[in-house]
């Protein structure tokens, strides 16, 4: 088998086949793509409903329909692809360590490495939550890939604790399905999951979403055989006398996304302690020298169409780096986040090497009506951007543009921060 | 004249709209920020409709069930109806998007079509 690739992609999701297709455009035609699955598309897979690809096709596809075109652009570019191979190592100096039922256990030497893993759910063992541990409790990605690809209903009666959209759409699914959907609870005083979701998935079949609320106890031996919610105060703390059991034989938990970056930190990047994803700069670069890194392995997005963006960039990215053989030493300005925002990718901008344009993305901390968002540099606005509504469930952009960052302009860093009015 | 407060789904920005009804007629949409919202508000409480996502059973093939859609959106009233209808169906493997599962569904002229390749399952795959 061929040993040497000039990029190699780790993982056949969105992220993966998009970079890899535009790794591919940039004249790098080398490219690898190394999936553990038994096929390309990632999640997309078992995500049927419909909503994907708005922005990129402007249509309204499902997630295998969204994946399938980039399998298609993939295998028109021929692009190489070894599936149910497990990546258990990458070196610094990029060599990987891979295991397959055909090829035994094997490495591959890259120039470029694009890290496209994807993202995990967290899991009960997360939470702390009280009670036994009963047959019937599913992370809720785990209830959609039994119902939507291998066709079984992992439960009649369903409690589902968090509102993240995959909570809310399996609230759906169960639902058509024939199972009793009672109720969704949510820790924090408002939804992480999108509009759209909430009004579709839960309105439309009139299923309660409870807002400070929490699961306190799980009752049940063998099988679930209730769940009890109590509210929450302002600390996230359980009211005493609050307390309502839901007689139920299923939990599903939509509780939140973890960037699945184990790979990544034996490999030694610098981690980002609030995304849990790489530390990356303006070409989605991260501390190690041609590693990239896109997609929900990155940070946790909420619509694919943007993954396929920023994988494409990653995959320009990596490309350039390949032809150019290193990375370009030049001044970094780190990026800062100012009041209300969480986190911003990338974290780190070189001004010699954006794009005449520059998406900087990022999570605001609370719900925000009517404010601004703020770019600064030093005692300069480099930009101000009025949104109506902000929410930390849905991703913002700003796009910075290489001319404002002209070396009069700027200070030591750049600082994004909301400000109300 | 009534008052509907419905939450617009056109964008992430999801819009809180106040729909007025006046005679069984949609006088104005408030809140919104842009066209579609109005549109959307003025839909949703005389016509609204939804595309329905959900699994059909697979005979023979390399997985048990396959993901279909309504090849446009149909009637809020007809989802249940549709959710029935498609229990009953079995398709033969192999199976591809936009293959016509149902040409008509729950009364509607709206067909209903398969969202992915699923393959026949092999003899080798047996193995």
């Amino acid at each position: 088998m061929k040993t040497t690739y000039d990029i190699v992609v780790i993982g056949g999701g969105p992220a993966g086949l998009a970079a890899a297709c535009a790794a591919y455009d940039q004249g790098i035609q080398d490219v690898l793509i190394l999936e553990r699955d038994k096929e390309l598309g990632g999640i997309l897979n078992q995500c049927i409903h419909n909503g994907f690809g708005l922005h990129t096709f402007q249509e309204e596809l499902t997630g295998p329909e969204y994946a399938k075109r980039y399998e298609v652009e993939a295998e028109k570019r021929k692009i190489s692809c070894l599936l149910e191979t497990m990546v258990l190592d990458i070196s610094p100096e990029k060599e990987i360590t891979a295991l397959n039922r055909k090829d035994g256990l094997f490495t591959i030497q890259a120039k470029a490495v694009i890290l496209a893993m994807g993202c995990r759910e967290r899991p009960r063992g997360a939470l702390n939550i009280p009670g036994y541990r009963p047959a019937g409790i599913y992370s809720a990605g785990t209830a959609q890939r039994l119902v939507n690809i291998e066709g079984y209903l992992p439960g009649r009666e369903v409690v589902i604790l968090g509102s993240g959209d995959i909570g809310l759409i399996m609230a759906r699914r169960m639902t058509l399905e024939g199972a009793k959907v009672k109720v969704v609870a949510e820790l924090m005083p408002y939804s992480g999951g999108l509009k759209r979701n909430i009004v579709q998935c839960l309105d439309d079949f009139g299923i309660p979403l409870k807002l400070s609320h929490t699961v306190v106890d799980i009752k049940g031996k063998e099988r679930v055989e209730s769940v009890t919610l109590a509210q929450v105060d302002e600390n996230r703390k359980p009211i005493p006398g609050t307390e309502e059991e839901y007689a139920c034989d299923t939990l599903l938990l939509s509780v939140g996304l973890i960037p699945e970056n184990e790979l990544s930190d034996k490999l030694g990047v610098q981690l980002h302690p609030v995304t849990g994803g790489p530390v990356v700069n303006e070409s989605l670069e991260t501390s190690i020298p041609g590693i990239f890194a896109c997609g929900n392995v990155l940070h946790v997005h909420d619509l694919v169409d943007f993954v396929s963006q920023e994988a494409t960039m990653a995959g320009t990215c990596a490309a350039a780096y390949v032809n150019a053989g290193r990375t370009e030493e030049t001044e970094e300005i780190p990026v800062k986040c100012g009041s209300g925002v969480r986190y911003t990718v990338p974290a780190k901008i070189r001004p010699a090497c954006m794009d005449e344009t520059l998406p900087v993305r990022f999570r605001v901390g609370q719900v925000y009506q009517r404010a601004s968002i703020m770019v600064r540099s030093g005692d300069t606005v480099l930009l101000r951007k009025k949104r109506p509504i902000m929410a930390p469930g849905e991703m913002e952009t700003v796009y910075i543009k290489k001319d404002s960052l002209s070396p009069d302009n700027i200070g030591n860093d750049i600082t994004i921060s909301i400000e109300e009015e | 004249m009534e008052e509907k407060k419905l939450t617009c789904i056109c964008c992430p920005m999801g819009c809180q709209l106040q729909v007025t009804i006046r005679d069984g007629q949609v006088e104005k949409v408030e809140g919104n920020t842009c066209k579609r919202g109005a549109e959307y508000g003025k839909k949703e409480v005389t016509n609204p409709t939804r595309i329905v996502t959900t699994t059909v059973r697979v005979h023979g093939g390399s997985l048990p069930v396959v993901p279909v859609k309504t090849a446009s959106d149909i009637p809020k009233s007809a989802v249940m109806d549709c959710i029935r209808q498609l229990k009953e169906v079995v398709v033969e493997a192999p199976v591809y998007i936009g293959d016509v599962v149902l040409t008509e569904v729950a009364g509607t002229k709206i067909a209903v079509i398969i969202t992915k390749n699923i393959e026949k399952l092999c003899e080798k795959q047996n193995l």
